[in-house]
């Protein structure tokens, strides 16, 4: 370490050079955190779902709707300790440059079923007393300006008209996987307005014992099986994780893109390590003559690459941490939860390290077996 | 007087390991450049032709997609009496009550254990005169009265038992595949065809989801937009079919494109870093050179010229490696959600000769502001302490 100053100083001496290879690295490796960020918070919450909560679904397709009288056949089911439902609205709100999604739900049971979605005391009471009461998403308070009390007007499109609703209470989910800018309303609301259809989008049932989730869902598809609607339940997990493949292949395409970064980056700072040491190959030849080793030399070649791979590392990874913990990144809604992860910065930090050994290994080895004789021939 | 190019070209094959990463830097940016602008290209382009710009698509007023829309029989009835419908060369009227079912089918490959929401259409006759980018490849149409469907060319390959002549299970009972059709690559091309008056009952619908009609007169369809509208018997959105179907490409389209824009600015600032480098680099090295050639009375400005044209000559070297590597995405089929109407929709990387262009005028962007300060140094060296260097 004694030589730490003598490093610095070879870092110092093309102060450009340094700083713009070491934004370079950072600026991968932000990329590289962000992108696979992407990933993780996609599988998070293709993972999310409680093992005791199952989702029952239209089986001919997720956009039928099902019977509102399943509800009680539904609590009938052996092993079934709750039932509740929702509807997608599928709304638009003012100009409809942000999207937000509103389910019509039925209160009480739904919050039940989802303790991931805390509601201050006082304003779930409110929520579940008024009938056109909406509560809505802490974001959404400060994306729209929104405030308790106040009146917003919806616009459906499966279900048309102007839809008023007071807002009386704001959640915030203890959950990242659970987005925080969804519009819940009641169902009976809905059902009020649209003449009493009698149709719900899904149920989610709460069963007594996670193990038994597979028998349960069996035989409430048999008991629905020859009847007008029949459906297919499956765990909430399951039913998480199918949407997260509608988007496609996402990590493929991430994951490519990232080692283009990765790739594009290794070569500039192998390029810039190459090019420093080139230029110093009379120094080099000289500090053998005096009398340091060549270990001595490839080391200090490489602790030059190292403390600009980790200086880089550090600048991107932490940067991406906190840019998105600060900002509260979302992707409007899309990507609830984003959050670079401990595992994201491990990995990040394994890739300067990396970058580190393939950018310095030339140079050292080249400065290591330098033949000082024929190196000190070319210093005029 | 300029300095020539060759020049320039010498230099840098004299410091082919610096050039060749600088270069391939570059071509990584350029590549992934490409690559994502391809991405949303096929997918924009997809929904883009679905639509046809003689075609009429009504919907239920408010209604932002077919799934979301709901028209009765006789708002149909209504509908298809309109006077603004072109006549088919069987003397019928070229309209398609339509039904739009989207039903979930287990993906085939590495992940069985998956489904994808696939569109399933109802659609009369007429339909398939009505969209003139309608191709049956192979088979023939479903029989009226028949529990026949066609499938589009993309779903050959995504699903099982989507072959002519397979069976096809949905909604509860069994379909023959009679055609396969293609559709100009559109997203028509990722849906099942089958008869309106087969699928509704199946699907428990009372009502049809869109009604599609070929106006007469083309240029009619603003008069004809405002007399349905303003119909006291219906209550409708007409949409020019064209203009629909590209609108609902917009959002995702538009969210890949930043997400491109976005990625490849930053890739790029790296690699725009790594040229400067590269060229402060090369100019330190060249000083006594390039002040003989000031001496000479090459003007600054010409070597000012030279060093950008050799920053840029890196960069097209670059643009046109990364164009390289991304033309063979070209063609290859992906599928994403249309979130309009949660159905999947498979399209096609498309690698355009403008988007090529574009990487490559990119590069040289890149190469371009790379190259100025290092180049600009050169210029304004100071000729006698470089000479005596």
């Amino acid at each position: 370490m004694k030589f730490l100053p003598l490093v610095l100083a070879n870092l110092g001496r093309h102060k450009r050079r340094t700083f713009l290879t070491i934004a370079s690295v950072a600026l991968a490796l932000f990329l590289f955190a962000s992108l696979r960020t992407v990933v993780t918070t996609l599988d998070r919450g293709a993972q999310f779902g409680s093992a005791r909560r199952l989702v029952v679904l239209n089986a001919t397709g997720l956009v039928l709707p099902l019977p509102l009288s399943y509800g009680n056949r539904l609590k009938a089911v052996k092993g079934v300790a709750a039932v509740t439902w929702a509807n997608w609205f599928g709304g638009k709100y003012g100009d409809n440059k942000r999207f937000f999604a509103q389910f019509a739900v039925d209160p009480e049971s739904y919050l039940a079923m989802y303790p991931e979605i805390s509601v201050p005391e006082d304003q779930k009471q409110a929520f579940l007393r008024e009938r056109s009461s909406a509560l809505v998403g802490r974001r959404l308070l400060d994306v729209f300006g929104w405030r308790v009390g106040q009146n917003v007007t919806i616009q459906g499109t499966i279900f048309p008209g102007d839809w008023i609703f007071t807002i009386r209470g704001v959640y915030t989910p203890t959950d990242a996987a659970i987005n925080d800018d969804m519009m819940l309303f009641h169902h009976e609301y809905l059902e009020e307005r649209t003449g009493r259809q009698g149709r719900v989008g899904w149920y989610v049932i709460e069963i007594t014992d996670a193990n038994n989730a597979a028998p349960i869902a069996k035989t409430i598809d048999d008991q629905f099986r020859n009847s007008s609607t029949p459906t297919k339940t499956g765990t909430e997990q399951a039913f998480n994780a199918s949407f997260a493949t509608m988007w496609g292949n996402v990590s493929l395409l991430m994951g490519t893109i990232g080692m283009a970064v990765v790739f594009a980056i290794l070569l500039v700072t192998a390029n810039a390590m190459m090019m420093s040491a080139r230029e110093r190959t009379g120094e080099v030849a000289v500090l053998k003559t005096i009398g340091f080793a060549d270990r001595t030399l490839f080391g200090l070649v490489m602790l030059e690459a190292g403390i600009i791979a980790l200086t880089g590392a550090l600048i991107g990874l932490g940067g991406a941490k906190l840019l998105y913990k600060a900002t509260n990144f979302n992707a409007a809604g899309f990507l609830p939860g984003f959050d670079v992860t401990m595992q994201t910065l491990l990995i990040g930090a394994g890739v300067a390290l990396l970058l580190m050994l393939a950018s310095g290994l030339v140079p050292a080895v080249r400065a290591a077996r330098l033949p000082v004789v024929q190196a000190l021939r070319r210093v005029e | 007087m300029k300095i020539p190019l060759s020049y320039n070209a010498r230099s840098l094959v004299q410091r082919p390991v610096s050039t060749a990463f600088t270069a391939v830097g570059i071509a990584l940016v350029v590549a992934v450049f490409i690559g994502m602008l391809a991405l949303a290209n096929g997918f924009r382009s997809a929904l883009t032709r679905t639509g046809s710009t003689q075609n009429v698509l009504v919907l239920r007023r408010g209604a932002d997609s077919e799934l979301s829309s709901g028209i009765d029989r006789e708002s149909a009835n209504i509908l298809a009496a309109g006077p603004h419908i072109a006549t088919g060369p069987d003397g019928r009227p070229m309209v398609s009550a339509e039904t739009y079912v989207v039903i979930p089918l287990p993906r085939l490959g590495e992940d069985t254990n998956t489904v994808a929401n696939v569109v399933v259409r109802g659609v009369s006759a007429a339909a398939w005169s009505v969209r003139n980018n309608i191709k049956v490849d192979e088979g023939r149409k479903p029989e009226s009265g028949r529990a026949e469907i066609c499938v589009g060319k993309k779903m050959a390959g995504r699903f099982n038992h989507t072959a002519v002549g397979e069976t096809l299970r949905f909604a509860g009972r069994p379909w023959t595949v009679v055609c396969r059709f293609s559709a100009n690559g559109s997203a028509f091309e990722s849906e099942i065809w089958g008869e309106n008056e087969q699928l509704m009952p199946v699907f428990r619908r009372e009502t049809f989801q869109s009604l599609t009609f070929r106006l007469k007169d083309p240029g009619a369809f603003d008069e004809a937009k405002r007399s349905l509208e303003t119909d006291q018997r219906l209550t409708v959105d007409v949409h020019r079919e064209s203009e629909f179907y590209a609108q609902q490409s917009q959002v995702l389209g538009r969210i890949l494109q930043v997400l491109a824009v976005v990625i490849t600015s930053i890739m790029a600032i790296g690699a725009i870093f790594g040229a400067i480098n590269t060229m402060y680099a090369a100019v330190a090295s060249r000083s006594p050179e390039i002040a003989v050639l000031l001496t000479l009375g090459f003007h600054p400005r010409s070597v000012l010229a030279s060093f950008l044209a050799e920053s840029a000559l890196i960069a097209i070297v670059g643009g046109v490696l990364g164009a390289l590597i991304a033309l063979p995405i070209n063609g290859i089929v992906t599928s994403t959600t249309n979130w309009a109407n949660f159905s999947e929709i498979a399209f096609a990387f498309r690698v355009t000769p403008a988007l090529l262009l574009a990487g490559l005028v990119f590069a040289v962007v890149m190469g371009l502001v790379g190259g100025f300060f290092p180049a600009r140094r050169a210029a304004k060296l100071p000729v006698v302490q470089a000479i005596r260097g």
